[in-house]
């Protein structure tokens, strides 16, 4: 509660200028400029969310074309854009962001008591990046020129031969784009998880959410350099006449799988990784109970990556591999599960030992582990090469990785965002409708997830734009329709729940879960300084050390470790904690969206075939880095 | 809420199950993995069907613990005891040890013990134990099939000889397709470049509807196959048919319609044996009249749909290759009544 007393009288001259040292300019030019990681996780939930809502209807789509037999909603070629667009959207474009730019960009500094991200200028740049990607993407959607080879894009489908448009230039192009933005936001992360937790959180003492992120931030860092050295080759092979990818030309249709899955395996893991990180916090907090067994937890989350980058050919048994190839990747598939059931029974043990509150985020959390663990069950089933090789681009599949996808990350998703919007907006939500949102959710997913199953063991393939009838798939795609429609009415209803309590939402206070974490110290919203003083640290779940809490209360009282000298940052060792330096942090920047725009400028050139005007824009981009680093603040 | 209304909506979570699992036992159409009718097939049925067993066991765990934490849930929101804040921490550990590490590994070393064995069966068969092979060849939307040893080539409808291993080899001439007929075996990708074999054995004379399984572009949806089990006399019979050129016209009606299929554009792409039609970028139809289907499975193969085939395939199969041709109505039927005496 300590933020929302008046600070004592000596120390209120000091936290006045704390507030003008970190103060972002006024108005629109204060957001496209800002370097406040609360203002770009801000950003990107907007943009992130807006793309759900695009991803979402492009699902709602795709579900109403199969609603019957021998339906002509959509021309096929449409229908193979929406679901090839929903595919990245949701994965590259949601997801992804969602958890890393919105959620770790608002919470990882607060949870580790700092002020800012390691590189904030970097992480403003990443989120205009990613903007102009998801631009980018969508502007060739609404020219009807959007990828259409589905979202793991197989040559020689995806090659110039059998898809001459631009199509295909736009997801090579899109999906390097991105990567950049990815790429600078999980650097930052590591960086700052490393370096700026609060002096004295030594790395035992750290909140579980940040192992996860730093497990799905190390996963990103190295899954996406063969994405994006296939999609180069691809845009070469299409291009500039290479033959990567040209089985007639002495390439191999079968390397762009396996880069692909190289990526796109850990890719899963990086999906749902932070999401579990946002259900370890959820849980503590309405159990009153910390996490059981936190430190095979805590290797677990790490582990499930590590262990993701040994498992890719799994989405290949088909192919025609070797035997002892298929053998090997079946047997990594098996370790792969253990570390994920270790988390699920720390999970439920945390439930049952502690003193369980259904409010709507923890019923998120619990319906979230329902869907993993039904998710994760079939998955199991897969590393049964011959079973996996009889279902495989089945909608069996289908069924499956929504269970993952939209079970165990969206669900901790919106369980995250009714957990920690108080916080952001200052803001309670309203808890019977957020728990009848929560109910018509959970019932519409499995409606529309659980028949698809059925519907794949019946032989309805994957990616079909419409099937006859007499083939027993009718009934099951009318109630995956139906299941689809629910679900986007609990969606609305629950984010409808989050607009009117903005306006009309009791004062939330600046902890009113009598939260595990630092955020839930300061008040709700949190200052742009975050913490007047940097706080004491002495376990992972620092907000329920009652001692500590006193001591930085009283530490304020005193003027003492406010650093408000200048717009500093104390920095520590990586894995003790000591304090090692106090920086200086940059201030708001205008160089990052030029930056952004410069780049966007250049892919621009690149899908329409103008290298040479993609080079001149490459120089422009050098002179905006030039600018950036002439404008350099002076260190202290 | 009440106590009793949040249980039964508890309950109520878990009725789609049980339900589902006994549906799917009943029904299915032709195309449905769960109704096998070879050996490998019948293992990789009986494989989901104890897998299936054993992940509602597991789902019934998880939930069983969420549902008992439910239940031991104290409504008086009491602080936690400051002697005691972070209670059984010890029956923690061993439930996440035991269950999470133990119960976990076992399950998985026995699924992978289990479906390893099982790879004898599913993976490429031994050449020597086969008695019979079969070329399949993946086009963008349609399968060309041939019998080597023999000059007998067709398009989607696979004949068999019942009871007999069949050595089934997959390739492609444009893009990656899958090769799948659930109810015999997995599937198989055809890899450009690449040859890659299956087995392929029905128990029962029968017709097994297939499909292509992994996405080749925009007609992918209509791409499938049938399999028709035969007794061995019966397939002997179709297969010394289907290795003989095209029947020569019989009729004056016939013979008109021979002259506009060679003289017009069907010939550059189809291919009728023994005539000068030797085109390959479209399925032989030397023995067209013997299909019982068009269009990759997309239309039965009667005169009406040949027609409306002909004429405006893009309609009923928007995007594949064939273009529509313009025939005056004299021609037409000329042309059905020659195809339509393909045997």
């Amino acid at each position: 509660m300590s933020a929302t007393l008046p600070p004592p009288a000596p120390a209120e001259e000091m936290v006045e200028r704390l507030e003008r040292m970190w103060q972002s300019r006024p108005g629109v030019i204060g957001w496209l400029m800002t370097t406040d990681h609360k203002r770009v996780g801000l950003l990107y939930f907007w943009t992130t969310l807006a793309l759900f809502g695009a991803g979402g209807v492009e699902a709602l789509l795709v579900r109403t074309q199969l609603i019957r037999p021998d339906n002509h909603l959509v021309s096929p070629s449409t229908y193979d854009e929406l679901f090839t667009v929903h595919g990245m959207t949701m994965i590259f474009f949601f997801i992804i962001p969602m958890t890393t730019g919105a959620f770790g960009n608002y919470l990882l500094p607060l949870m580790i008591g700092a002020r800012d991200m390691a590189f904030p200028r970097m992480n403003a740049l990443s989120f205009w990046v990613f903007l102009g990607s998801a631009i980018f993407l969508y502007v060739s959607l609404f020219m009807g020129l959007a990828p259409n080879a589905g979202w793991f894009d197989y040559v020689p489908l995806a090659s110039r031969k059998f898809d001459p448009g631009p199509n295909i230039d736009f997801y090579c192009l899109a999906i390097i784009f991105n990567s950049i933005a990815s790429t600078l936001t999980v650097a930052n992360f590591i960086t700052t998880i490393f370096k700026l937790r609060a002096p004295g959180m030594s790395f035992n003492r750290m909140p579980l959410f940040c192992f996860a992120f730093l497990a799905a931030s190390f996963g990103l860092l190295f899954a996406l350099p063969p994405l994006t050295a296939d999609t180069v080759f691809l845009f070469a092979d299409r291009n500039l006449g290479f033959h990567f990818f040209d089985a007639a030309h002495g390439g191999a249709a079968l390397l762009w799988q396996h880069l692909f899955w190289i990526f796109g395996h850990p890719e899963v893991y990086i999906l749902i990784v932070p999401a579990f990180g946002i259900a370890t916090e959820i849980i503590p907090a309405f159990t009153q109970r910390r996490v059981v067994a936190f430190p095979l937890v805590a290797i677990a989350e790490l582990l499930v990556v590590f262990i993701g980058f040994g498992v890719w050919a799994h989405h290949m048994f088909a192919v025609g591999m070797p035997t002892i190839v298929v053998v090997f990747f079946s047997a990594a598939t098996a370790v792969v599960v253990v570390p994920s059931t270790i988390q699920v029974f720390a999970w439920c043990m945390t439930f049952v030992t502690g003193n369980a509150r259904f409010k709507t985020p923890l019923l998120f959390i619990a319906g979230f582990i329902f869907m993993f663990v039904a998710g994760g069950l079939t998955g199991i089933m897969f590393l049964a090469v011959p079973f996996d090789q009889q279902v495989t681009d089945t909608y069996f599949v289908v069924a499956h990785f929504h269970y993952i996808i939209f079970g165990a990350a969206v669900f901790p998703i919106f369980g995250g965002i009714y957990f920690w919007v108080p916080k952001v907006t200052g803001k309670l939500y309203f808890e019977l409708p957020g728990q009848i949102s929560f109910w018509i959710i959970f019932l519409g997913t499995n409606l529309l997830f659980f028949p698809m199953h059925l519907v794949g063991l019946e032989g309805m393939p994957r990616r079909i734009y419409t099937y006859p009838s007499g083939l027993g798939w009718s009934s099951t795609n009318l109630a995956e329709t139906i299941g689809a429609y629910v679900t986007g009415v609990g969606i609305l209803l629950l984010f409808a729940n989050l607009v009117w309590s903005y306006f009309r939402g009791a004062p939330a206070g600046p902890d009113p879960w009598h939260g595990a974490t630092l955020e839930w110290t300061i008040s709700s919203p949190p200052p742009e300084y975050n913490f007047a003083v940097i706080p004491k640290v002495s376990s992972a779940y620092a907000n329920w050390d009652v001692a500590d809490r006193e001591e930085d209360r009283r530490k304020l009282a005193a003027g003492a470790l406010v650093l408000e000298q200048g717009h500093e940052q104390p920095v520590s060792s990586p894995i003790d904690g000591w304090f090692s330096e106090i920086v200086e942090m940059p201030h708001d920047s205008p160089w990052p969206i030029l930056l952004a725009l410069a780049l966007s400028l250049v892919f621009t050139c690149l899908v329409i075939h103008k290298y040479v005007v993609a080079g001149v824009m490459v120089v422009l981009l050098g002179l905006v880095l030039a600018g950036w680093h002439n404008a350099e603040p002076e260190t202290q | 809420m009440t106590r009793r209304d949040r249980g039964t909506s508890f309950a109520r979570r878990l009725w789609p199950l049980p339900v589902a699992v006994l549906a799917l036992a009943g029904c299915g159409g032709p195309q449905n993995a769960l109704d096998p009718h070879s050996h490998p097939a019948h293992d990789i049925a009986n494989l989901f069907w104890w897998m299936t067993g054993g992940a509602f066991v597991g789902l019934g765990l998880v939930v069983g613990l969420l549902v008992l934490s439910w239940l031991r849930r104290d409504t008086r929101g009491l602080p936690p005891d400051p002697d005691d804040p972070h209670p059984g921490e010890k029956a923690g550990w061993t439930v996440v040890v035991g269950l999470g590490v133990g119960l976990a590994l076992a399950t998985v070393i026995a699924v992978f013990v289990v479906s390893a064995q099982m790879l004898k069966v599913t993976q490429a068969p031994a050449a020597s134990s086969t008695a019979l092979t079969i070329q399949v060849v993946g086009h963008q939307w349609w399968w060309e099939i041939r019998y080597p040893g023999t000059t007998a080539v067709t398009a989607n409808e696979l004949h068999i000889p019942v009871g007999t291993r069949v050595n089934l080899v997959v390739g492609t001439a444009d893009v990656i397709h899958s090769f799948w007929v659930p109810e015999l075996n997995r599937k198989i990708d055809t890899i450009p470049g690449k040859k890659n074999r299956i087995l392929l054995y029905a128990d029962a004379p029968g017709v097994y509807r297939g499909e292509c399984a992994e996405y080749c572009g925009l007609q992918h949806a209509h791409m499938s196959l049938k399999v028709f089990a035969q007794p061995p006399a019966q397939f002997r019979a179709w297969l010394a048919n289907e290795a003989k050129p095209a029947r020569a016209p019989t009729t004056a009606l016939q013979r008109k319609g021979e002259q506009v299929v060679l003289n017009g554009p069907c010939s550059s792409c189809h291919t009728l044996r023994g005539t000068s039609a030797s085109g390959y970028l479209g399925p032989d139809l030397t023995h067209l009249a013997g299909r019982t289907t068009l269009g990759a499975v997309t239309i039965p193969n009667r005169k009406g749909y040949l027609g409306g085939w002909i004429l405006d395939s893009q309609h009923v199969k928007p995007g594949n290759e064939m273009p529509d041709v313009d025939l005056t109505g004299p021609q037409l039927q000329a042309v059905l009544a020659y195809l339509e005496s393909l045997k």
